[in-house]
């Protein structure tokens, strides 16, 4: 008796091992640190910021060893030491305008023959890069709210455009009611209301006489088109913030229904990052009331109709128009610097065209009077509630400043009146990136510094290296001949892992290995069985040749059955994981697969190759 | 070499004793079970939600300085152990109720280390988990082990009969229960890693449960003279030299693993380690004891054939 396999089928294993080598390689090479510029808002970096880019930085004596510009517009800047690349992003911080960001990289340095086959290496995981993860949870109810005070103003404009009489408009924050004063009013709007607002808010009639009154909701469909809306809405306005922080390959994502992954490798001031992303900061131009008393107002609580008290930073009542000017939604562009009258921190703004035409309007009809400028910040936090966590939201409002209109305001002009700079910073930064149609908060974050992510990437290797070291020497002493050819396929099966998880561009974390430390000692069990099966085999009294034939066939039901209950537990963790528990579940499962094919297929080509034609085999070195 | 550990001629009664087996697997579980409801489990934040901040100081530090440090800045409830090296501080808070913004609270707690604690710290790693977030994730583990638990029902009742399919969830829950017992008695942190490391001990329990039975169901076929114990026993000594082989590589990693791999898997792999040497016992004096009692024998898994198809069978 014989073992061996047809031709083709050695052809096939030569193939998928050095297929699975190549793409394992782009591993090898070590990650330039880098520098990657990057304009948001043109999305390109222009020639004459190249030139001043390599000017600069050979001057101060950090030249970069690669200039490289990026699909997407970006410049990368590569440098021999870390020392380097922290030195050079300082110089271009201070060198570069607003406009400009700079982030820190690591930039595989993947060989361009690599790279056109569409080799890359593995992604690594925060926990061994280093950065931030963040879990944002969006306050969806507070859409609600949002569209009723929407509807309120578009309301009282449009139902006096159509003549339709009513008392007043309240809302609140889940309805809003139209007071008619009468059943005549009532008879005249009722079909107007329902017509023009279907499909988007539910009427219901209450009262009668002049309690009259119509109740509006939301429409179901309606509100669940509104959230989506909010949430698509946050995360592109996360997405710009993100951008204005400078920040290589960002992770922005929906997760579940209401909350937003954000993952940032290598930033390392959080509490900015933090400030930034969960800010909801914007700015409302209102003109302040030339009727009524501040104080009056603020001791008795009662603002006269048509105003609402506000206060300034220092305390004081200042009462201003119900009626919004301008709102911070037409501002295209932001930057903050020094006010050319007080000498202290503004913010100059810009305005888009319909903006600044609703704003030179107002303005030139008011020049004279005090304009205010509200800061609003909305902040959330988790509160219980009859033992349930629930997020409320809070929504604070200040006049930063009131100046006089001067002349009519356009475009461009700025606001004064902040704390600091830093404020002026943050606040220009988040007009730009526009506001958040639903606040925000952050209920989960994982933050690893960059020392730790490099020790956990070593410490990593190195249980991975000595395990793996450990696990070989005792198959060697073990199975002798055939503990050797276990450890081929022990060693090849690390390659396919590696490799899998290269060309899937999955995340690899520090759960993710201890999966393959696991695998290692797994890996191992389907040779275990095939071996012990061999010997039983033989000591069945089988000849050498037909032990082993016999022992791999009666081993492998066996470990098909074994390794498709591990898979399922494996399926289950990744299906139900979050985080680490899913970065172990992909690699314990790419190594389960692969080790079903090292060592069944590649170890019995191995085993047929060297005993396989030996006419007279005795004995087995097993 | 190593000498071959060779149970070919062995016939150790391994299911006549079984009394005391049974006994000593239901003492562990009890005791367990006992454990688990008395002490509980010492959830770490991903389940309990609060923050963690780690820091990392350029000389060894005194943890109580840092104590009152953060006492003086208001911290209540701090609790301050090091980690892994005398130079590594690991800062927990619990979930604050009043507290208007927690995300910040890691950047506080940095902030006033730098200011007035005894070295200026370098900041390793902060874990923020909201209450709702951890509440989730207390769920979500749960429904993982179930649902594997599930899953693995099937499977076996499909491949087998569902009274192995009853013993291996036996065996599992058998290995689980101890592991989380253990864990409770050391009062060792219980987090999202070691969670991940018992549903890997499903796994890999599973794994070798399944090996004996595979085992039973071809020795039915092949010993067609003998008894069901004694079929069942020959199963066991047959596959016990696999069973220790592959734990023996297996915790030959994970002590790797344990001792090299840092403070941040030392949980993970202490929680394997257990998990595979109570695994490792079971489908050796349980996996096979269970099916036994669960009443597995030669009819239940190679069901005389109908008359008709007899015929086409006989030599």
């Amino acid at each position: 008796m014989r073992n061996s396999y047809p031709a083709w089928l050695y052809a096939l294993i030569v193939v998928v091992v050095l297929g699975a080598g190549l793409y394992a390689a782009p591993n090898l090479f070590p990650e330039d640190p880098s520098v990657q510029i990057g304009n948001p808002m043109t999305g390109e970096i222009d020639e004459n910021i190249r030139d001043l880019m390599g000017t600069i930085l050979g001057a101060q004596g950090v030249t970069p060893k690669q200039v490289e510009e990026q699909d997407d517009g970006q410049i990368l800047l590569r440098f021999e030491t870390t020392d380097e690349q922290s030195a050079a992003a300082e110089i271009l911080r201070n060198a570069l305008d607003d406009n400009h960001t700079v982030a820190l990289n690591l930039a595989p340095a993947t060989p361009n023959w690599l790279r056109a086959i569409n080799g890359q290496p593995m992604a690594l995981g925060l926990d061994l890069r280093g950065g931030v993860h963040f879990l944002m949870e969006v306050d969806l109810e507070a859409v609600i709210g949002t569209a009723m005070e929407r509807y309120a103003n578009e309301l009282r404009g449009r139902m006096r455009d159509e003549r339709l009489s009513f008392d007043t408009i309240e809302r609140s924050s889940s309805d809003l009611t139209v007071m008619f004063g009468n059943e005549a009013n009532y008879e005249a709007a009722e079909s107007w209301l329902t017509r023009e607002y279907r499909g988007e808010l539910e009427w219901d009639v209450r009262g009668s006489g002049d309690s009259i009154r119509m109740v509006a909701t939301l429409d179901d469909d309606h509100l669940t088109e509104l959230r989506r809306q909010a949430l698509q809405q946050n995360i592109s306005t996360l997405r710009s913030r993100v951008d204005e922080l400078g920040v290589a390959e960002p992770i922005i994502a929906q997760q579940g229904e209401n909350r937003i992954v954000v993952q940032l490798p290598g930033v390392q001031d959080t509490a900015r990052a933090k400030e930034v992303l969960g800010a909801t900061a914007t700015l409302e131009f209102r003109l302040v009331s030339e009727s009524g008393d501040p104080m009056e107002a603020a001791e008795s609580g009662r603002a006269p109709s048509g105003t609402r008290l506000y206060r300034e930073r220092d305390g004081t009542p200042v009462l201003l128009q119900r009626q919004v000017m301008l709102t911070g939604d037409y501002i295209t562009d932001a930057s903050s610097g020094i006010a050319q009258d007080t000498g202290g921190p503004a913010v100059f703004i810009n305005l888009d065209g319909q903006g600044a035409r609703i704003f030179s309007r107002v303005t030139s009809d008011n020049v004279g009077r005090l304009m205010a400028s509200v800061f609003i910040e909305t902040t959330t936090e988790t509160v219980e509630e009859d033992g349930e966590q629930v997020l409320r939201t809070s929504r604070s409002e200040e006049v930063i400043n009131v100046a006089r209109i001067n002349e009519p305001l356009g475009r461009r002009f700025q606001i004064s009146g902040l704390d600091s700079t830093r404020e002026a910073r943050n606040l220009a930064l988040l007009l730009r990136a526009g506001a958040l149609a639903a606040p925000m908060s952050i209920v989960e974050e994982r933050t690893v510094g960059p020392s730790l992510g490099q020790e956990n990437i070593d410490r990593g290797m190195q249980s991975v290296v000595i395990g793996f070291i450990a696990v070989m020497i005792f198959m060697i002493l073990y199975y002798r001949v055939f503990g050797l050819i276990a450890n081929v396929a022990l060693a090849l099966n690390l390659i396919f892992i590696v490799s899998v998880l290269s060309m899937l561009q999955a995340t690899l974390t520090l759960p993710g290995i201890a999966g393959i430390v696991l695998t290692v000692g797994m890996a191992v069990d389907a040779n275990v069985l095939i071996f012990e099966r061999i010997r039983e085999e033989i000591r069945n009294g089988l000849s050498p040749q037909a032990a082993i034939s016999s022992g791999y066939d009666r081993a492998f039901t066996t470990i098909a059955d074994a390794n498709v209950t591990t898979l399922i537990a494996a399926l289950v963790l990744f299906l139900f994981g979050t985080g680490p528990i899913k970065g172990f579940a992909i690699t314990l499962s790419i190594g389960i697969i692969a080790s079903m094919f090292t060592a069944i297929i590649v170890t019995r080509a191995i085993v047929n190759l060297t005993y396989g034609r030996q006419r007279r085999l005795t004995r087995l070195a097993i | 070499m190593l000498p071959h550990l060779n149970f070919a001629e062995s016939n150790i009664d391994f299911l006549g004793k079984r009394k005391i087996t049974i006994a000593i697997s239901l003492i562990l579980i009890l005791a367990s079970i006992a454990m688990l409801a008395t002490r509980g489990l010492n959830f770490g934040i991903d389940f309990t939600g609060g923050t963690l901040v780690e820091v990392g100081y350029p000389e060894a530090v005194e943890l109580d300085p840092i104590r009152e440090t953060l006492a003086a800045g208001g911290f209540a409830g701090a609790q301050v152990q090091t980690f892994g090296t005398s130079r590594d501080v690991l800062i927990r808070l619990p979930p604050s109720e009043d507290d208007d913004d927690p995300a910040m609270l890691s950047n506080r707690v940095l902030n006033a280390l730098q200011d007035g604690g005894p070295q200026d710290p370098d900041l390793r790693r902060v874990e923020f988990v909201g209450p709702a977030v951890g509440e989730e994730l207390r769920e979500q583990g749960g429904l993982a082990m179930i649902y594997a638990l599930a899953g693995i029902l099937i499977y076996v009742a499909v491949r087998f009969e569902w009274r192995f399919s009853i013993g291996s969830v036996l065996a599992l829950v058998h290995d689980v229960l101890i592991t989380l017992g253990i864990f409770s008695l050391l009062q060792l942190e219980f987090d999202l890693g070691v969670l991940a490391a018992v549903l890997a001990v499903i796994g890999y329990s599973l794994n070798d449960t399944i090996v004996v039975y595979d085992r039973i169901r071809e020795n039915f076929r092949v010993l067609r003279k003998q008894g069901t114990e004694q079929v069942m026993n020959n199963a066991v000594n047959k596959t016990l030299a696999r069973t220790i082989v592959t734990s023996a590589t297996t915790l030959l990693v994970l002590f790797s693993l344990a001792f090299l791999g840092g403070a941040a898997l030392q949980n993970f792999s202490i929680a394997l380690i257990i998990g595979v040497i109570v695994g490792t016992y079971s489908s050796i004096f349980i996996a096979a004891t269970a099916a036994l009692m669960l009443g597995v024998d030669r009819q239940v898994l190679l069901p005389v054939k109908k008359e008709g198809a007899e015929e086409d069978q006989t030599p």
